[in-house]
């Protein structure tokens, strides 16, 4: 190996790191406020890449139904929930919810699609991705609030499964590319950088130091935090554990979904390639310990490193590597952390 | 003798009832905590319940607040719930500070602070501002511990943090869960001093204490709880002269003192 392919391998390196550290970021904060480990975070990947592709090649995505569907469920549960007590506020919202639901599926089939500006097709993209994120949370865990973790996380697969078979029926077996945000590309010292690749650098360092300021300097930020520290303490003070689950679930789908349309001009996305992505940021997750966030963002970018020199090495052992890659820090882990009393 | 003691007695006055109990029942599975309290809190009283360890002080505070489900009917401000958010009660200006305290050990004094303002801040108001400057003027400690986590705090402190995140979301109505805790006399003092400067500003409060004398010296009504039920009530100058009420739970003290000073 010379410099050069070093240099092409560190960059394709980089570029799948910087993606799986926001999905270890998304993995931790879900995990930490919910103690939900959030396993379906992959098809919001995939479903926005997936939607993205369709909407460039002037498709109705199918989506906007899903969300349609979903929001006449959650405004039924809860109409039953509130029964004796629906206030005009309540109403209000519930009204507001169905509208937004009803102008996507509008919008989706009135808009000429494939000839919107690429900025427009991603923010539409996001626009019916990131209000799945609170009604997942709504429907399938909010109900379940105070199970042990184990039913959450089974819950959890279950849902990632049910998904991956929407996935299938929305989007057909096809995988999918999308169009690169730019055509351009330089020179960095021997080798040609894609431009795709500077951006999704761009994007998700820019993404990563809002999230920091939020959790740092907002009081919502920092609301979640409380949350995930003492939810006891967090209720007590007027903050609803189902504001921090939609809250946390909503950013989760937005993360995700931004993911996927940054990394579809670059890897083709099939309705089922959401897992073994979404593991990879989980790996990152662990190295964190389910705890740290900036070891996490540290350890999914080394995932992205050392899964794209093994490519080069040792190619059909590739995703071998990168999850033997946990056994080594859990032992260390377990060697060196200490048994943290629970809270609650 | 005092009438104190008879069931007749209840918490009458002027100021119409802020916070009214009836027939509470709350259960820990199969085991009833409490079996069915009647207890009221006039706007702008200060209210103490006493009673010995284990007499279901702390599972009546939960069961108002809403952190336990409860049979029998709770009145906050006139309207009564049955299933309670507790998100809508602090709303309504409803808070507790818990006898567990709840802080938030892995982040600052000042934000734990903030965060007792959240409901204030989402709906909008910036008065809290000013509040956290009146918390830093009652607990300089906190002031000076700002930057630290709340984990590291003193039991003091963390009595004072606890204290003051609650004051930071403008209750109307306070309760606390022995608050005087852990705390050396000097601050115990000066805490009760504090619950009286609260209370003259139109906070009303629900203390329940260990320190049952003064509690009654602050009280305008008391309730002493033994065994899930309210054993004993009346305006708290009169239960402090109550001799049963000497007898348990100040009689000890004051023996202790007489020997002391002697
Ligand atoms: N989670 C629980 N599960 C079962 N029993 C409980 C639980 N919490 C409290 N109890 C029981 O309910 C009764 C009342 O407890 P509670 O904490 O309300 O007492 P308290 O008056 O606050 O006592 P203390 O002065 O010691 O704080 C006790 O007998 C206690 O053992
Ligand atoms: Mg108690």
């Amino acid at each position: 190996m010379n410099f050069q392919i070093a240099l092409l391998l560190g960059q394709d390196g980089i570029t799948n790191g910087a993606i799986y550290a926001l999905l270890a970021l998304s993995i931790l904060l879900v995990f930490t406020v919910t103690r939900i480990l959030l396993i379906p975070l992959g098809e919001f990947v995939t479903f926005g890449a997936l939607t993205m592709a369709a909407i460039q090649m002037g498709k109705a995505p199918a989506l906007e139904w899903l969300l349609l569907a979903l929001t006449l469920i959650e405004c039924g549960l809860d109409a039953y929930h509130f029964r004796s007590n629906l206030g005009s506020k309540r109403i209000q919202t519930m009204v507001l919810k169905v509208a937004y639901a009803v102008v996507m599926v509008v919008l989706i089939q009135m808009l000429p699609l494939a000839e919107l500006p690429m900025a427009f097709q991603a923010l539409l993209t996001l626009a019916l991705m990131v209000p799945l994120g609170p009604l997942m949370y709504r429907l399938f865990f909010q109900p379940l609030a105070d199970a042990p973790a184990l039913v959450l996380l089974i819950v959890s697969i279950a849902v990632h499964v049910a998904m991956v078979g929407v996935g299938l029926l929305l989007f057909g077996p096809e995988g999918a590319r999308t169009e690169p945000f730019s055509d351009t590309a330089f020179r960095l010292g021997p080798v040609m950088m894609k431009s795709q690749t500077l951006w999704v650098i761009l994007v998700s360092i820019l993404l990563i130091v809002t999230l920091f300021l939020t959790f740092e300097r907002t009081l919502y930020g920092k609301a979640l935090r409380a949350t995930a520290v003492n939810r006891t303490g967090a209720r007590l003070l007027g903050i609803s554990p189902v504001f921090a689950g939609k809250a946390t679930f909503g950013l989760a789908a937005f993360i995700g979904s931004l993911s996927g349309i940054l990394i579809a001009p670059i890897t083709t996305l099939y309705f089922d390639s959401g897992f073994i992505i979404s593991l990879k940021g989980f790996v990152g997750a662990i190295i964190g310990g389910l705890i740290s966030y900036p070891l996490a963002a540290v350890g999914a970018v080394a995932v992205g490193l050392i899964e794209a020199f093994s490519m080069f090495w040792a190619s059909t052992y590739k995703e071998i590597i990168v999850f033997t890659l946990i056994i080594p820090f859990l032992i260390w882990r377990s060697m060196t952390s200490h048994h943290v009393e629970d809270e609650e | 003798m005092s009438t104190a003691n008879t069931s007749t007695v209840t918490n009458t006055g002027p100021g119409k009832p802020l916070l009214e109990v009836k027939d509470l029942r709350v259960a820990y599975g199969k085991v009833e905590a409490v079996t069915g309290i009647d207890l009221t809190l006039r706007e702008g009283q200060l209210v103490t319940v006493i009673g010995p360890n284990g007499a279901g002080k702390t599972t009546l505070l939960s069961a108002i607040m809403g952190l336990l489900p409860s049979k029998g009917e709770i009145h906050f401000d006139g309207e009564d719930y049955v299933s309670p958010e507790i998100e809508t009660l602090v709303g309504r200006g409803l808070g507790l500070v818990p006898e567990k305290r709840e802080l938030f050990n892995t982040m600052t004094v000042a934000d734990n602070l903030l965060l007792g303002a959240f409901q204030r801040y989402r709906r909008g108001d910036d008065s809290y501002e000013q509040t956290l400057s009146e918390v830093y003027s009652l607990f300089p400690r906190l002031w000076e511990r700002r930057q630290q986590q709340a984990g590291t705090l003193s039991g003091g402190e963390r009595q004072m943090l606890a204290i003051g995140r609650a004051m930071m979301g403008k209750p109307r109505l306070l309760m606390l869960d022995e608050p005087s805790l852990g705390l050396a006399p000097l601050i115990t003092r000066e805490i009760f001093r504090i619950f009286a400067d609260l209370r003259r500003q139109g906070v009303s409060i629900l203390l329940v204490e260990q320190n049952a004398r003064a509690a009654l010296k602050v009280a305008d009504y008391a309730y002493v709880l033994e065994g899930g039920q309210i054993a004993m009530q009346g305006p708290a100058a009169e239960l402090a002269n109550d001799s049963r009420v000497i007898e348990a739970y100040l009689g000890l003290a004051s023996k202790h003192q007489e020997l002391l000073s002697s």
